[in-house]
């Protein structure tokens, strides 16, 4: 069923467009802490615990909100070092300290144990922890999926790996109607806490099937959460959120992205589900994204820069629910908006925001919103094709002289 | 070795390949028209012709053993009684309520089938896990859901066992362990998988030594034609899960019948294919049924992994209270109606001096009270108000999400009166 594609060589096409302003850098997230009852533990390098920080998101220390070249120097406020790895591998420590942390905490998917997962996110795990708590399914995603939502049901937390995003499409009857739905039916009597997660996005010529964007498939179904990862920082920080959430939350990585490099804490640090991350502030337009195409635009940004444009970049990382604050908070200073995404144009991610923004930000607004999607357009093998239908920098670029005139 | 055909099922002989054998006893499965036990080996070397020793045992009739004379004590007949009669009239009563207007939607009664209700859960221990399709009433009301909590439920009202919430097609007991309650057929089935995997987890991974929590999956002789049903067979062979599949092959899926669907209409024959025992007993007796279910449960509860047990039963309603009916012979509805099998058990009852009519007929009485309290309860009972519409969408309200003034959306006053935009 798949082609096992580890993303060499995509990694050296998104680094170079990494670099960010320094002197525009500093702390993300000023939101008002008393009224957010999120509660992360922060470690301390001493190994003092902070409890329950209400909105201790200032606690977190962001070092680099994009990920960076290894010799490029971090602003320094990190008080450790911390530690570079790949995304993958910061999947894997998010994934194996929760396990440390809660023996109720099991993976199930195709290849996911002795394989060590066909991106190697589980790799080393089934070895740690046995054959039943990363557990090599057979191929029948409705099932394993529906079996995974009733051990969810029983006490159990399993984070369910779809090998690729696109054969979730086989287990959309249990996603629908029983993860989402489930708790509400039952009259709030059994959580559904699984974290569903896996590789989309489009690749390097993988053709159309295993190229496909599930958010817009799923984004309507109710009583499920949906985020998308883009860092090796924030792919930790949501993997143990989504794990530690009770909610069914279901996790998009992308093909592409695996490879990236980042520092990230030492310290543990659990991210925000329902929030979204500032990557670059700035103040002439708001560009929204997310996953991969983060990259596109930080690469169209530097364009920008360079024409004199002051782009604000915000990854959205929460598809459902949207973080309207912070949104509205950039859409109140810019009063430009630009959408670019992955999804397909019809009905994505990026449909849905505009309307959000538009009956929430109207008044706001000095121009309509400008959506970037990919085109309406099964995925084709050819490079060059396959270029066409997704949002290029250059497109960026265009979009945002055309919204700034 | 190729099929055996014996009338005593303990002089059955052993795989000549004992290391092939992972049933060290052979089961009887007392009661059942008939079994294939597969045993599955996983060595290379033996040829085709011994890989898959499938042993036939046809028993015609039941035969009890010498040492019992009675299948049930006085006490246990008497609470399987008492459970069919809390099957039938409930379900009467839900006809009723459903021509009067108080329930709507879907409802799908279980009249004539009450057998494999009581036969089968009455052998649970309330940690113990079933899971059923939208037919689900007396599953939960056998399983211990009190007859108020599901007379509630049907009448969309706050009390009952899932708020209003889910209706006759979704009956949720985390008590009870009811895990649902399933509008498309098929869709428990991976979940009860679930629960058994989470029974194995917890012994094994959790070393919760003494867990031996087994599930029922209920579903028809339709579902038995999807995926879903062979992809958990598979699973749960493959991990020793310890959960019964119980077909109740009532031949009919709504007009279609089972025959016309089915390739090989024999359902039970369709386990051995994946490693797992096939059993067949006539679902209207609710004793055979009885000692069948003790089988698959004890082998369940070993740690010998999962049965398919088809019961061939029939519904005497039509497939919901929407149904006409008029496919159906009226002969062959006679003739089930014939084997109806709360006479058939009454009559066992009271022939074999287990209890007296007067006993039987205060039974019928004390849940013709119950069932008729549940109304009035149900009657009586709130209608869910505003607030409830947004709550349970998600465990954490959290998942609302953020709204624009920088306060999550759980935290607006509107949300908890059921009024906010989400």
């Amino acid at each position: 069923m798949a082609s096992i594609f580890q993303g060499v060589g995509a990694a050296t096409s998104l680094s170079s467009s990494t670099s960010i302003d320094t002197k525009k850098f500093h702390f993300c997230s000023r939101r008002s802490r008393s009224e957010r009852k999120a509660s992360f533990v922060v470690v301390r390098s001493g190994g003092a615990k902070v409890e329950n920080r209400i909105g201790g998101r200032a606690e977190q220390l962001v070092t680099n909100a994009v990920a960076a070249k290894a010799d490029t120097p971090t602003a320094a406020t990190v008080s450790k070092p911390g530690h570079e790895l790949l995304l993958f591998e910061a999947l894997r420590e998010g994934l194996e300290e929760e396990m440390e942390r809660d023996a109720r905490v099991c993976v199930m998917g195709e290849d996911v144990g002795h394989y060590g997962g066909s991106y190697k996110v589980t790799r080393g795990l089934a070895e740690k922890y046995g054959d039943l708590r990363v557990l090599d399914t057979p191929i029948a995603e409705n099932s394993f999926t529906g079996m995974g939502i009733g051990a969810a049901m029983m006490g159990l937390r399993p984070i369910i790996e779809g090998m690729n995003m696109g054969f979730l499409l086989l287990a959309f009857n249990q996603i629908s109607n029983n993860c989402g739905m489930l708790h509400y039916t039952s009259g709030g009597q059994f959580k559904i806490p699984v974290v569903i997660r896996g590789p989309g996005g489009v690749g390097r010529q993988l053709g159309a099937e295993h190229s496909q964007r599930l958010e817009s498939y799923f984004q309507s179904i109710p009583g499920i959460q949906m985020v998308a990862c883009s860092t090796p920082y924030n792919a930790k920080g949501l993997m143990k959120a989504a794990i530690r959430s009770d909610n069914p939350v279901i996790l998009f990585e992308h093909v592409l992205l695996y490879n990236l490099k980042e520092r990230i804490p030492d310290e543990e640090y659990v991210l925000n589900l329902e929030e979204a991350e500032m990557v670059r502030p700035g103040e002439h337009v708001t560009i929204l994204t997310y996953s991969r195409m983060r990259y596109h635009v930080m690469q169209a940004a530097k364009t920008l820069v360079n024409k004199g444009y002051d782009p604000e970049v915000i990854d959205i990382r929460s598809l459902k629910p949207f973080d309207l604050y912070t949104i509205g908070n950039s859409i109140k200073k810019t009063h430009r908006v630009l959408i670019v995404e992955e999804c397909m144009r019809t009905g994505g991610i990026g449909a849905s925001l505009t309307a959000a923004i538009t009956e929430n930000f109207h008044d706001y607004l000095d121009a309509p919103i400008v959506c970037l999607s990919s085109q309406d357009v099964p995925t084709p093998y050819a490079g060059t094709l396959e270029e066409w239908t997704v949002v290029q920098p250059p497109q960026i670029v265009a979009a945002v002289e055309q919204l700034c005139r | 070795m190729g099929f055996a055909r014996v009338i005593h099922p303990h002089t059955l002989p052993l795989l000549a390949d004992t290391r092939a054998n992972p049933i060290a006893t052979p089961s009887l499965f007392l009661g059942s028209t008939r079994t294939l036990r597969h045993t599955l080996t996983h060595t290379r070397s033996i040829s085709s012709a011994q890989r898959r020793s499938v042993v036939a045992a046809k028993v015609s009739d039941v035969k009890l053993k010498p040492t019992t004379n009675l299948l049930v004590t006085k006490e246990e007949g008497l609470e399987v009684y008492e459970d069919m009669i809390l099957g039938r009239v409930f379900e009467d009563m839900c006809a009723q309520m459903y021509y009067r207007g108080k329930m709507f939607g879907f409802v799908h009664l279980y009249n004539g089938q009450e057998a494999v209700s009581s036969g089968f859960i009455k052998l649970l221990k309330k940690e113990d896990s079933v899971v059923s399709t939208y037919r689900d009433h007396v599953h939960a009301l056998s399983k211990g859901v009190p007859a108020r909590a599901v007379m509630s439920e049907l009448f969309g009202k706050t009390t009952g066992c899932c708020r209003g919430q889910g209706g006759s097609m979704h009956m949720f007991s985390a008590e009870h362990n009811v895990l649902g309650g399933f509008a498309f057929i098929g869709e428990g089935i991976p979940v009860a998988t679930g629960a058994a995997f989470t029974s194995k987890y917890k012994r094994e991974v959790l070393k919760e030594a003494d867990c031996d929590h087994v599930t029922l999956a209920f579903f028809g002789d339709g579902t038995a034609n999807n995926g879903q049903f062979f992809e958990c067979l598979n699973m749960a062979a493959l991990w020793k899960l310890p959960i019964i599949f119980v077909v109740e092959n009532n031949l009919w899926a709504i007009g279609m019948s089972h025959l016309r669907a089915t390739s090989d209409p024999e359902i039970w024959k369709k386990g051995p294919a994946f490693g797992m025992p096939g059993v067949h007993v006539d679902g209207m007796d609710v004793l055979k049924v009885r000692e069948v279910a003790k089988e698959a449960i004890g082998r369940a509860r070993r740690g010998e992994g999962p049965t398919l047990v088809e019961c061939e039963t029939y519904r005497f309603r039509g497939h919901s209270l929407a149904d006409p009916d008029e496919l159906r012979d009226p002969d062959e509805k006679a003739r089930y109606a014939a084997r109806d099998p709360i006479t058939q058990f009454k009559k066992y009852l009271i022939e074999n001096k287990l209890a007296s009519e007067a006993e039987l007929k205060a039974i019928e009485k004390k849940i013709d009270e119950v069932v008729e309290d549940s109304v009035e309860f149900a009657d009586e009972s709130p209608a869910p108000s505003r607030s409830q519409l947004l709550e349970n969408v998600f465990a954490d309200p959290r998942g609302f999400g953020i709204g624009p003034d920088g306060r999550y959306r759980c935290e607006d006053p509107k949300f908890t009166e059921g009024t906010a935009q989400v």
